[in-house]
Formats: structure tokens, C-alpha cells, sequence
């Protein structure tokens, strides 16, 4: 039972602590998984969350940056006034819970079509897009001497990675063609900055509440390369979750995210995160292709996974509404 | 040929028992993962009743943009290939309405409620 283990761990760092209760996984695929707990205290319950990979999981997928540098870039995160949870303590060997951390729990909702609907995140919600660029700013203002080490990757890079991606998939599809051609032909080159790039900032990866943003989650796709990446990805459809007019998220306007952004004392390059929009569509097309192949051929044979398969098509039109728009 | 109930209204029934008389029964994880059976059923019967005739004008809008003949997913192939290469692209006559009125086929199958596919049905 993992509260066992948990316990001995938090009397371990947590002085005061007497037990841990509650232990309730939250999600979790082969290789990673979290899980949600009470720490049992003379002050009261204090929240947590642990993230691990299991025994016999250590090996993080190439694109990942790894649990350890995860739970470094949240702290560095934490402490340099971008939301997010205090990292409390570093799994180690000898405890028995494989590789990962133990953070602060921030209470508020992560799913999407709540934070969008629902009357609690009403008046929280008009400034999101706004705060999104300020905390963006920040995070692409942590220095670089501090963070681990990091993937780097430009644009023309990640468009080879892309494609190759895509064409492993041999599933071929003319509207992933033009888009590999556009991002081509529009190649941005390196950026005359290099940043730290969450590389997974969208709705859905934020705690949210009705005082607005809590916290930055899911750090594991983090990377260096253009901070207009960021810009970008959370501008895609996908995660607009059918506020399709609010790019930003569902929230609001592009022009909402840039003045945040640049009032927290950074520029923006509009064409440039124009560019990562376009990548960042194929990039969950191509990602959708990726779950139907991990239905058919395994691990995972769930009716989930096949029906995220047939999701690519909602990237096929988000595509075409930006690379050949019809007339209005 | 094959006897009746068709595909689709065997399908139907299926769909039609889980939504009324199993979803009421369960919570939870199951509850979703009901759903999600559920949305597959509809899927599948969207797309037997849609998928030959949108083949059929693919093919036709394919035969025209290539010049060739031959089954959906070889024209398919073939026109990816050009496009790759450089050969067709969106200055290329018919190139853009094709891709338009494929992927329109594609998402009424796939995802109808999703909103970038409303908002272009109701220009179409």
C-alpha cells in the first residue's frame, strides 16, 4: 500500500507529520503517474501530490525532460513568482517510490470546458488572457544558468522531428503535407533569444480559480528554444474547447495575451507565434495519429485511445481555416 | 446480398439500449468510459451511412486534381506525395475545394459538434 510508504517519506522531511491518508491516484499511463494525498499533522492536513514513475519505469520518453528536472523548473518556477506548486521533496532510492517528487496540492480545476462554463470562473475569466502573458513573461525570464539540462530545439528542427513523426506513421493525409510544406516555407529560423519553453502551456494544464491563474502544471515537455512557442501552442484550437473565437485558451484575445506579455517587459513576435500555431495543430494531429497507432498495436487497446485516433481530423480543419481560409 | 436489419440499425439498437437502460446503472470511471462506447457507436453509424457516397465524390474530385485513376486511399497517396514534392500545392485549380470538401466529409463522420466544423457548415 502506497500510504505506507508515503508516510515513512513525509516523517522523513515534514517534521510534525504523523501519517498519510487518503492516497487516491489521479491519473497515471505505464510510466507515470499521480497521486493525490493528505498529510496528517498537529496543524492540520497539508495537501499533497506526488508525481513517479514507478519501480522499473525510470527512463523518461526522449522528448520528456525527465521527473527530476520537472520538479527542478517548479521550484525554480515557484520561487521566482510564477504560479505553481512548492516542490517539497525529491524522491530518493531508498524509499521505496520510485523516481519523482512531492508537491504543495493547489486547490482549483484544471478541466477545461469548467473553467470555460462554469459560474465560479465568471469573473475570473475576461482576464485570463492577460494574465497568461504576464506569467508566460515570467517563466521565459527564469535564468538559464540555473535551470537542468534541457533539450534544445529551434524551429527548423522540430519540423524535421514532425515529419518524421508523421511519415512513421505512413498515414497519408494532404492537408499534413501542406501544413509540413507552410511551416517549410515559413521557417522562422532560430530566434534571436533562447528561453526556457514550457512546451505544454494550454488550458487544461492550468490550475485555475475564481482568483484566476494557481498554478503551471505538467513541466515535462520543457525545453529550450523561442519563447513564441508558448505564444503559440496555447493559441490552438484544440484547446479552445469550442470558444473558437477567444483564441487564447477559450479566454480571450491574442491582442489580451501580447499586452500581458509585453507589459511584463518581454516583446512579441506575431508572425513568429502565427508560425508555432500552425506547428502546434499539426502537432496534435500528428500526436492523435500517434494514440491510434498505440491503439492498434498496443499497449493500449482502449476505446479512449481509438477515439483520440479519430480526433486528427479536427486538426485537419483548424489547418485549413488557417493556411486557406474560405470566404466569410 | 445480406438480409435486414441493416448494419446501421443493428448498431442502433445497440447504442440505443447502452444510452437508455445501462447509463442510468453505472457511475464513475465506467459511467465515461460508457460514454465514450456509446459516441463510437454513433461514429460507426455515421460513417456507414456516409462513407460511400463521400468516397464516390472523392474520388471523382481526386481523378480530376491527378489525372489518374484508382481507389480512394491509392488517390490519396498519390495526391500526399505531390504535394510533398512540390507538384500541387493550394495555387494549384481545385486543389483547395477538394481539401475543403473532404475534410467536411471527414469531420460530419468524425466530430459533427465540433465548432470550427459548425461554423463551416453554416458558409458552405
Amino acid at each position: 500500500m502506497i500510504e505506507a510508504e508515503l508516510s515513512r517519506s513525509a516523517q522523513r522531511w515534514c517534521p510534525g507529520a504523523t501519517s498519510v491518508t487518503g492516497a487516491a491516484k489521479l491519473s497515471g499511463g505505464a510510466s507515470q503517474e499521480t497521486w493525490r494525498f493528505d498529510i496528517a499533522h498537529p496543524d492540520g492536513p497539508i495537501g499533497a501530490i506526488l508525481r513517479r514513475s514507478p519501480k522499473g519505469y525510470g527512463a523518461a520518453p526522449t522528448r520528456a525532460a525527465g521527473l527530476a528536472a520537472e520538479a527542478q523548473l517548479m521550484q525554480l518556477a515557484y520561487e521566482a513568482g510564477v504560479p505553481s506548486p512548492r516542490v517539497m521533496h525529491v524522491l530518493t532510492p531508498d524509499e521505496d517510490l520510485g523516481t519523482g517528487f512531492i508537491m504543495q496540492r493547489v486547490e482549483g480545476e484544471t478541466i477545461a470546458r469548467k473553467i470555460l462554463r462554469d459560474d465560479e470562473y465568471a469573473a475570473a475569466r475576461p482576464h485570463l488572457a492577460r494574465q497568461i502573458g504576464g506569467v508566460l513573461a515570467r517563466l521565459h525570464r527564469l535564468p538559464l544558468d540555473k535551470l537542468p539540462e534541457l533539450r534544445s530545439r529551434n524551429a527548423t528542427q522540430e519540423i524535421s522531428e514532425f515529419e518524421r513523426d508523421y511519415r512513421s506513421l505512413n498515414w497519408p493525409k494532404p492537408v499534413f503535407e501542406l501544413a509540413l510544406r507552410w511551416l517549410r516555407d515559413h521557417d522562422p529560423g532560430a530566434s534571436a533569444e533562447t528561453t526556457l519553453v514550457h512546451g505544454d502551456f494550454r488550458n487544461g494544464n492550468l490550475i485555475i480559480g475564481a482568483d484566476g491563474v494557481r498554478a503551471v502544471l505538467d513541466w515535462e515537455l520543457a525545453h529550450l528554444g523561442d519563447p513564441m512557442e508558448d505564444l503559440g501552442w496555447v493559441c490552438v484550437n484544440s484547446w479552445r474547447f469550442g470558444e473558437i473565437d477567444k483564441p487564447v485558451g477559450g479566454f480571450g484575445s491574442r491582442e489580451e495575451l501580447f499586452a500581458g506579455y509585453e507589459a511584463a517587459g518581454r516583446k512579441c513576435d506575431p508572425s513568429r507565434v502565427k508560425f508555432w500555431e500552425v506547428m502546434g495543430t499539426l502537432r496534435w494531429g500528428i500526436m492523435c495519429g500517434g494514440m491510434m497507432q498505440r491503439f492498434r498495436e498496443g499497449p493500449d487497446h482502449s476505446m479512449e485511445r481509438a477515439m483520440i485516433g479519430r480526433r486528427a481530423s479536427e486538426t485537419e480543419i483548424d489547418l485549413l481555416r488557417l493556411l486557406a481560409p474560405r470566404g466569410s | 446480398m445480406q438480409d435486414e436489419p441493416t448494419p446501421v440499425e443493428l448498431t442502433k439498437s445497440v447504442a440505443d439500449f447502452l444510452r437508455n437502460d445501462i447509463t442510468p446503472l453505472i457511475s464513475g470511471h465506467q459511467a465515461f468510459k460508457l460514454r465514450v462506447a456509446v459516441n463510437i457507436l454513433d461514429l460507426v453509424m455515421r460513417q456507414l451511412t456516409r462513407e460511400e457516397g463521400s468516397d464516390a465524390s472523392e474520388v471523382v474530385r481526386l481523378r480530376a486534381l491527378l489525372g489518374v485513376d484508382g481507389e480512394v486511399t491509392d488517390l490519396n497517396r498519390a495526391l500526399a506525395a505531390r504535394i510533398a514534392k512540390g507538384e500541387a500545392d493550394l495555387a494549384t485549380p481545385g486543389l483547395a475545394e477538394h481539401l475543403w470538401a473532404t475534410t467536411m466529409d471527414k469531420l460530419a463522420v468524425d466530430q459533427p459538434n465540433y465548432a470550427s466544423y459548425k461554423r463551416e457548415l453554416g458558409r458552405g
